[in-house]
């Protein structure tokens, strides 16, 4: 007897009561599928927000200083300064600071965010320039009142098209150079709803110091010790670590990404409870049937089979329910996502694709199957265990 | 008479302790069945039959006492190996067919060749055949259900034969048949018996344990007769 004839058994004793069996199941059929859901709509939104993060680009670090007074600030000259003899750690570098005031294009005035930055924030930013030109060195030294805009501000306001025209900010007259490509939607409020000005044009106009600098690492395998390089430089400074802030794209990216996945891991943990719930219901129901097939197990103990014979008859029975289950959960799990996909990207307007990745699949059937053998051991052994007289006198 | 002992008996005893009662279901039997012998045991209701039965079946172990099978001594053994004897040596053929209701007949006389690692093909050769010999080469595929209770005995002794056993033990074997189909079931026996099988039948019926070569009577779990059946008195 050996064990493909138990399990060949088995499946003759599932086919035989096929509600009862799908019944059993349901507890193993619903932990599979939650689990694949879930691990599904983590990567989903794990893959998302990685690339949102590459858009922006992930090589990124980000200066802040919190200034209280102008004394304490970092001036862009000292910053180009660090990037020039780092060339090894730091390639580009832009201030970056925003200034209040309305805009005005005619008669019309809006609210949109202008930004005063180098000529290298594009590259940075890895904004593309659709129309004219970008920023450039001499608009920076000459502190020009020249500006970059979005592609919202050039299709909202410039309707026959924004280079060369006339746009005042501040109070002050500036020419628009370059009109920069969509980036998000052109909607309002959005990435493409700015203006970028030299950051020397802008400290004239704000009064207020430079507190946010943007640069790039060479390489993003070193982030971190360019980072450290950045903070020593503000630590020499300032003698105070608390009054600046150095942030890694990487390493926001890593950050946020291992915050994510133990989010995912709990909430799989949590859908993992059903499985044992379901192991107990397997259990449950396998002891229901050693007792109605006591007979049973005594007229085959009668005719010569060894205990083990019998447990490896039920483990084996209860293993093939419980990886029935699996099976059936994960092809539910396959639909659902499926479904989640398509509601979350009705709901987000994003294409978020929801995947479940092989590796759950695989530890979803391993672990439903290895729940049936472990809570079908104990009924197991109850039926191995009978007396082969009792047995045959149970009615 | 000088045969080989099959099932030698050295006051078998098997008690049931009730709270202060002691029940002596077997007590202190001895008795010597050689091969190719036709016992049949009697006895009143509760003298102890089926006590013996599932000891020479080895289904149950004495108390005390020695029961010693085809030379060797059964009080030694383990579970594995008394599943092994069983599988082996005996054929049960018991009152209520105690067949497997959801299994075909072919499937239910295969079930002791299975567990004596005969392969697939084999098995299946030997229970159509047996089966056939039995007049029921027509009905493999059917349920024990859809038989008539003589038909199902017949099943139930295809199984007790099919491993080719040295000993066939029947516990009223015709106890839930009318007397016809008794009839043919003893017939079977018989025949069994003049093929050279051992058998020891169960009976509380005086008619039926004639058709034996010798009785042994049972009271209170004691023998109380043992000798050639024209002698018993019934
Ligand atoms: N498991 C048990 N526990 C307690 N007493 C038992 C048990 N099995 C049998 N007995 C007792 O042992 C005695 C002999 O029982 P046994 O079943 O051997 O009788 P029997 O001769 O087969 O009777 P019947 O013709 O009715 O089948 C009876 O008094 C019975 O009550
Ligand atoms: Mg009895």
């Amino acid at each position: 007897m050996n064990p493909f004839e138990s399990f060949e058994l088995a499946i003759k004793n599932i086919a035989a009561g096929k509600v009862r069996a799908f019944l059993t199941m349901l507890g193993i059929i619903i932990g599979v599928m939650a689990v694949i859901l879930i691990v599904g709509i983590g990567n989903g939104l794990s893959n998302y927000m990685v690339e949102q993060f590459q858009s922006m680009g992930t090589n990124t670090l980000n200066v802040s200083v919190f200034g209280r007074g102008s004394s304490r600030s970092v001036s862009p000259d000292a910053m180009y300064e660090l990037v020039e003899d780092n060339p090894g750690y730091l390639s580009l570098v832009s201030p970056v600071l925003g200034i209040n005031g309305s805009v005005k294009t005619g008669s019309e005035t809006y609210s949109t965010s202008v930004t005063g930055v180098s000529e290298d924030y594009f590259r940075i930013r890895q904004y593309e320039v659709a129309t004219g030109r970008g920023l450039y060195f001499v608009d920076v030294d000459k502190r020009s009142n020249v500006c970059v805009v979005g592609s919202y501000i050039a299709s909202e306001y410039y309707p026959g098209g924004a280079a060369g025209e006339k746009i005042r900010i501040a109070g002050a007259d500036f020419t628009i150079v370059g009109v920069l490509a969509e980036e998000a939607d052109s909607e309002e409020s959005g990435t493409d709803d700015a203006v970028y000005i030299p950051y020397s044009t802008a400290s004239r106009l704000g009064s207020s110091a430079i507190n946010t600098y943007v640069l790039t690492v060479v390489s993003e395998d070193e982030a971190a010790a360019s980072k450290k390089i950045v903070e020593d430089e503000l630590l020499d400074v300032f003698g105070n670590s608390n009054a600046y802030r150095v942030q890694s794209m990487t390493e926001l990216l890593a950050t946020m990404s291992q915050m994510l996945n133990i989010v995912i891991i709990v909430l799989a943990a949590i859908a993992g409870i059903s499985l044992v719930v379901g192991g107990v219901g397997i259990m449950n129901i396998m002891l229901v049937s050693v007792t109605e097939r006591t007979r049973e197990i005594g007229i085959r103990k009668a005719l010569g089979a060894k205990e083990r014979y019998i447990m490896s008859q039920f483990v084996i029975e209860a293993a093939t329910t419980s990886a029935i289950g699996g099976a059936l959960g994960i092809a539910a799990g396959y639909g659902l996502s499926k479904v989640a996909r398509q509601v979350l990207t009705a709901v987000t307007g994003e294409a978020l694709a929801v995947a479940p990745s092989t590796a759950a699949v695989l530890v979803a059937f391993g672990v439903s199957a290895a729940i049936g053998i472990l809570f079908g051991y104990l009924p197991a052994k109850k039926a191995a265990r009978l007396n082969p007289i009792d047995a045959l006198r149970y009615e | 008479m000088d045969a080989k002992p099959l099932i030698e008996f050295r006051s078998v005893s098997k008690y049931y302790y009730m709270g202060d009662n002691v029940v002596r279901a077997a007590d202190r039997i001895t008795m010597t069945v050689r091969h190719g012998e036709f016992v049949a045991i009697v006895g009143q209701s509760g003298s102890g039959k089926s006590t013996c039965m599932n000891i020479i079946g080895c289904l149950d172990v004495p108390t005390s006492g020695e029961y010693i099978l085809d030379g060797r001594s059964v009080g030694e053994l383990g579970k594995n190996k008394l599943a092994e004897i069983r599988n082996e040596m005996v054929g049960f053929i018991f009152q209520q067919y105690n067949l497997l209701p959801k299994a075909n007949l072919r499937e239910n006389v295969e079930i002791p060749l299975m567990y004596s690692g005969v392969p697939k093909g084999e098995r299946r050769r030997r229970a159509v055949e047996v089966l056939t010999s039995l007049g029921l080469g027509d009905k493999l595929r059917n349920r024990p259900n859809q038989l008539s209770g003589g038909q199902q005995q017949r099943v139930s002794i295809a199984r007790a034969l099919v491993g080719n056993p040295a000993l066939i033990l029947a516990d009223e074997p015709t106890g839930a048949l009318d007397s016809k189909t008794g009839r043919e079931v003893l017939s079977i026996l018989r025949r069994l018996h003049s093929e050279g099988h051992t058998i020891v039948l169960i009976t509380h019926d005086g008619s039926i344990a004639r058709m034996a070569q010798r009785i042994v009577r049972l009271e209170d779990g004691r023998v109380v007769f043992d000798g050639p059946s024209e002698e018993a008195g019934i």
